[in-house]
C-alpha cells in the first residue's frame, strides 16, 4: 500500500513538473489535455502562461478574439507567408528584397498595426504547405495569390479576405506548336503545380470537354516551369496573372503564347485563420483601405494634404479625423493614413507591381474600380 | 547470518534496489505517456479551435485531380482513399525494380573492387568513392534534370536498335500486350511452374541417395522454359502481341512508355545504392577467411567456382544484415520522387493532404505506410538470414 502510494505521489510530481514545462506551449485547453487524473496540473499553466513572452519570438499562436493582434504586437513585427517565385505577385528581386502585389499587401497590414510598413517578415511557402503553415500559427497571415474557394474556406481552417485580384486560369503554349484551343492539347501532356486549384480545375476542365491529357505535376513553380521551358509538357497551366509574370523570366518571352481560353474564377486573396475574428476584421479592412484609397484619389503623396483639409466626412473618418474607426479595429486612429502614406491606394500598390511599366504588366480588366467597370467596391467606412 | 532473508528485518522498499529499479521505469513510462497525451490534446483542442476535427471519412471524398503515372484504374472521380493506393503501387514498383537492379549492379561492383585486375578494381572504387560521398537528392535532380530531360525531342528521338526511342518525353520500349489466349497461357505457365518445383523435388532426393550434387537448378528451369515455350506455340493465337513504341504527333505511342520522372528517380536510386551494396558485397567477401580461397583452389575448383560454392555462401552471413538496411533505405529515399515529379506515396498524400487540409491524419497514414514496409521487408531478410546462418552442432 506505500509503496502504491510513493507511486502515486511521484507521478503527480512529474506531472507537475510537465506542466511546467508544457507552460510554453499555449493555455491548456480546459480538460482535453488535463491528464484527470492529476487534479493539480491544470493549474500550474495558469500561473506560468504571463511568464511565456520572453525568449525567442514565439511563433503566431492560435488564437480566440484579439490573441493575433495582441502576440503580433508583442512580437514587434507581423509574419505574412508570401510566394517568393512569382514576379508581380511575390518575388525576391534582384537586391534580396521581396516585391510583389501580395507582398505590398503585407506591408499595407504592418503599417495599419504598427504604423511602420517594414516590420513585416516574409515567409516564403510553396502551395502545398502555406495551408499547414497557416493553421499551425507559422504564420500570421497568408498573401500568396491564394484562389478563394469554399472547401478551402471550411475545411483548411482558414477564413479569406475579401478578394485583392480577380484572375482567371490560362494555359501558355509555345507559339511554334500551333496551338489555339485547348482541344488541340489532346493526348499530350501539360505542366501544372501540386495543391493548386488549377490542379483541380485542369482535371475538370478537360474532363468536361473530352480533352484527354498527361498531367506532370511538380512541387513548385520554379520546377513546374523549368519543366515546361525544358520541353517536358506541350503546354502550362496556372492563373493568367502567374503565366504573364513567370514568362517574363524566359529566355524569349515572345517563344509563348497564353492561349485566349478562360479555364476558371480565380479570385486571389489574403488567408487567416479560423477563430479571430478581430484579426479578420483588420486585415478585411485594410483591402477596403486600399479601394478607399483609389475611389477617393488619396494616394502616397497626397494623403497628408487631404488630411488637413478634407471636407468630406466618409473622407475625415476614414483619415481618422472624424470618430474612433481605427480603435474599433483595435488599431491606432491614423492605420488609414499610415497604409495610405507608406504603401499606397490600390492604384499604386497595382501599377508598381502589375502596372504599364514593370515587365509583368496586366490590364486592370475586372481588378478596376466599381465605378469604372470593375468589381473593386469597398464598404462605406462608418 | 541470514539476515536478508528474515521478514521481520528485510529493507524498506524505498532503498531496496529491485523496487527502485521498477520505480523508475514506471515513472519513466508514465512521464513518456503524459508528455505524448499532453501533446496529443494540445493538438486536438488547437485544431477545435479553428473549427477542424480529426477523422479519415474524407478519405471517400472525390479527389479531383489528375495522377500521371497509375497501375490501377484512376480518373478525377475517384476517391482519395484510391488516388492513395494509385501512389502507393508507384513507390512499391520503383521499390521492387530498384532492389532487383541495385543487387545485381552492387554484386557486380562489389566483386570487381576485389578484382586482381587493375583497370577494373581501380574503376569500381572510383564509382564507389564518387557516388557514396554525393547527396542522393543532388543526384536524383541530376538524372531528372541534367540527363532525362535534356533527351532529344520527340521529333528527333533517338531510335536504338530494338526499336528502343530515347526522348525528353519518356523512354520507349517494345511491350507485350496480352491477348485473348492470355488467360489460358497464364495457367500454362502455372503448369510449368509446379513441374519445375517437381523435378526440383525428385532431383533432390535423388542426389541425397547418390551422394552427387544433382543441377536442381538448371534442370528445373530448364523445364519451366520447355513448358513455357511449347504452351506459347501450341495456342493458336500467341498470348503477347509485340507492340512497338512509335511517334505520334507530339508525343510517343504504343509499346511501354517510361517516363522522365520513374526514369529519373530509378536509375539514380538504383545507381546510387549500388554503390552502397557494393561496399556491403566486398566486406563480406573479405570476411572469408584467406584460407578458404586457398584450400578451394588447391581441390581445383576455378575462380569462378570458388566464389560461387566456397566465397558467397560464406559471405552471406555477413552482407544479409546490411543489406537488409539497404534496401530498407532505398525503398524510404523513393520518397524523394516530389523533387522529381514522380507519383510515388508521399508525393500522392502530400497532394492529397494539400487538397483536403488533412496534414494530421495523411502523415499518420503515410509514416504508418513506410513503416509497414520497412518492417515487412525486414521481417522477410530476417527469415532469410535465419535459414543461411551456420548451423552450428
Amino acid at each position: 500500500m506505500r509503496k502504491l502510494l510513493t507511486l502515486l505521489s511521484v507521478l503527480v510530481l512529474s506531472s507537475l513538473l510537465l506542466a511546467a514545462c508544457g507552460g510554453a506551449a499555449p493555455e491548456v485547453p480546459d480538460g482535453t489535455a488535463a491528464p484527470a487524473d492529476t487534479a493539480a496540473a491544470p493549474a500550474e499553466p495558469a500561473t506560468e502562461a504571463p511568464g511565456t513572452t520572453e525568449g525567442p519570438a514565439p511563433a503566431a499562436q492560435d488564437g480566440g478574439f484579439g490573441q493575433t493582434l495582441e502576440t503580433v504586437q508583442a512580437r514587434g513585427n507581423l509574419i505574412c507567408g508570401v510566394n517568393s517565385q512569382v514576379p508581380g505577385f511575390g518575388f525576391i528581386d534582384s537586391a534580396g528584397n521581396f516585391s510583389g502585389f501580395d507582398v505590398d499587401y503585407c506591408r499595407a497590414l504592418a503599417a495599419a498595426i504598427f504604423g511602420d510598413a517594414t516590420k513585416v517578415e516574409f515567409r516564403p511557402v510553396t502551395a502545398a504547405e502555406r495551408f499547414t503553415a497557416l493553421q499551425s500559427g507559422e504564420i500570421d497571415i497568408l498573401s500568396r495569390n491564394t484562389t478563394w474557394s469554399l472547401v478551402r474556406d471550411t475545411e483548411l481552417g482558414g477564413n479569406f479576405i475579401h478578394t485583392t485580384f480577380y484572375d482567371g486560369q490560362g494555359m501558355m503554349v509555345p507559339v511554334a506548336t500551333g496551338f489555339t484551343t485547348l482541344e488541340d492539347l489532346d493526348g499530350g501532356t501539360i505542366c501544372v503545380q501540386t495543391g493548386t486549384t488549377t490542379e483541380l480545375n485542369l482535371a475538370d476542365v478537360m474532363a468536361a470537354r473530352g480533352v484527354s491529357y498527361t498531367p506532370a505535376v511538380y512541387e513548385d513553380a520554379d520546377s513546374t516551369f523549368g519543366a515546361y521551358y525544358e520541353d517536358r509538357c506541350d503546354a502550362v497551366t496556372t492563373d493568367k496573372s502567374g503565366l504573364v509574370a513567370r514568362n517574363t523570366i524566359a529566355d524569349d518571352p515572345s517563344a509563348h503564347l497564353i492561349m485566349d481560353v478562360t479555364m476558371s474564377k480565380e479570385p486571389l486573396g489574403p488567408m487567416v485563420r479560423h477563430g479571430d475574428d478581430q484579426w479578420f476584421d483588420i486585415a478585411q479592412w485594410t483591402v477596403f483601405v486600399l479601394f478607399a484609397g483609389e475611389e477617393y484619389e488619396i494616394d502616397s503623396t497626397n494623403v497628408q494634404d487631404v488630411k488637413a483639409s478634407t471636407t468630406n466626412p466618409e473622407v475625415a473618418r476614414l483619415l481618422g479625423n472624424e470618430g474612433d474607426l481605427g480603435l474599433k479595429l483595435g488599431l491606432d486612429n491614423e492605420w488609414a493614413v499610415n497604409i495610405l502614406e507608406q504603401v499606397g491606394n490600390y492604384e499604386e500598390v497595382y501599377n508598381r507591381n502589375l502596372g504599364p511599366d514593370t515587365p509583368t504588366y496586366i490590364p486592370r480588366g475586372l481588378n478596376s474600380l466599381y465605378t469604372e467597370g470593375g468589381l473593386l467596391y469597398a464598404p462605406p467606412f462608418r | 547470518m541470514t539476515k536478508s532473508e528474515s521478514p521481520t528485518t528485510a529493507i524498506p522498499f524505498w532503498r531496496d534496489e529491485r523496487y527502485l529499479q521498477l520505480l523508475g521505469q514506471v515513472v519513466f513510462i508514465a512521464i513518456v505517456l503524459l508528455f505524448g497525451y499532453f501533446i496529443f490534446g494540445n493538438m486536438v483542442a488547437g485544431l477545435r479551435r479553428q473549427g477542424m476535427t480529426l477523422g479519415f471519412d474524407f478519405i471517400r471524398g472525390t479527389a479531383g485531380f489528375d495522377i500521371a503515372e497509375k497501375l490501377i484504374e484512376y480518373s478525377r472521380g475517384a476517391t482519395y482513399l484510391r488516388a492513395f493506393q494509385v501512389g502507393l503501387l508507384n513507390t512499391l514498383l520503383v521499390s521492387v525494380v530498384g532492389i532487383i537492379f541495385s543487387t545485381i549492379f552492387g554484386v557486380i561492383l562489389g566483386v570487381a573492387r576485389l578484382s586482381s585486375n587493375f583497370l577494373v578494381n581501380r574503376l569500381a572504387a572510383f564509382y564507389l568513392e564518387l557516388i557514396r560521398n554525393l547527396s542522393l537528392l543532388v543526384f536524383l535532380i541530376f538524372w531528372y534534370l541534367g540527363v532525362f530531360l535534356k533527351m532529344p525531342r520527340v521529333n528527333e528521338a533517338v531510335v536504338w536498335p530494338g526499336s528502343i526511342y530515347l526522348t525528353n518525353r519518356g523512354v520507349g520500349i517494345p511491350w507485350g500486350i496480352p491477348t485473348e489466349s492470355f488467360g489460358t497461357y497464364r495457367w500454362i505457365l502455372l503448369f510449368g511452374l509446379f513441374l519445375a518445383i517437381v523435378v526440383a523435388y525428385i532431383l533432390n532426393e535423388q542426389g541425397k541417395r547418390t551422394g552427387r550434387p544433382p543441377l536442381t537448378l538448371v534442370w528445373a528451369t530448364g523445364a519451366f522454359l520447355l513448358i513455357a515455350v511449347v504452351g506459347w506455340f501450341v495456342l493458336p493465337v500467341s498470348p503477347l502481341a509485340l507492340d512497338v513504341p512509335f511517334v505520334k504527333g507530339l508525343n510517343l505511342s504504343g509499346g511501354l512508355i517510361l517516363s522522365p520522372e520513374f526514369m529519373a528517380l530509378t536509375s539514380g536510386l538504383v545507381l546510387y545504392t549500388a554503390a552502397f551494396i557494393g561496399e556491403v558485397v566486398r566486406a563480406g567477401i573479405q570476411s572469408v577467411s584467406r584460407g578458404q580461397v586457398e584450400a578451394a583452389r588447391a581441390v581445383g575448383l576455378n575462380a569462378f567456382q570458388t566464389l560461387r560454392l566456397v566465397v558467397f555462401p560464406q559471405a552471406m552471413r555477413v552482407i544479409i544484415p546490411p543489406l537488409t538496411s539497404q534496401y530498407l533505405n532505398l525503398t524510404k529515399n523513393s520518397s524523394l520522387a516530389i523533387a522529381v515529379g514522380y507519383s510515388d506515396l508521399f508525393y500522392v498524400s502530400n497532394t492529397i493532404t494539400n487538397q483536403s487540409g488533412r496534414a494530421v491524419e495523411m502523415f499518420s497514414l503515410v509514416m504508418a505506410t513506410y513503416l509497414s514496409f520497412s518492417l515487412i521487408t525486414a521481417l522477410f531478410m530476417n527469415w532469410y538470414n535465419q535459414r543461411i546462418r551456420l548451423v552450428e552442432r
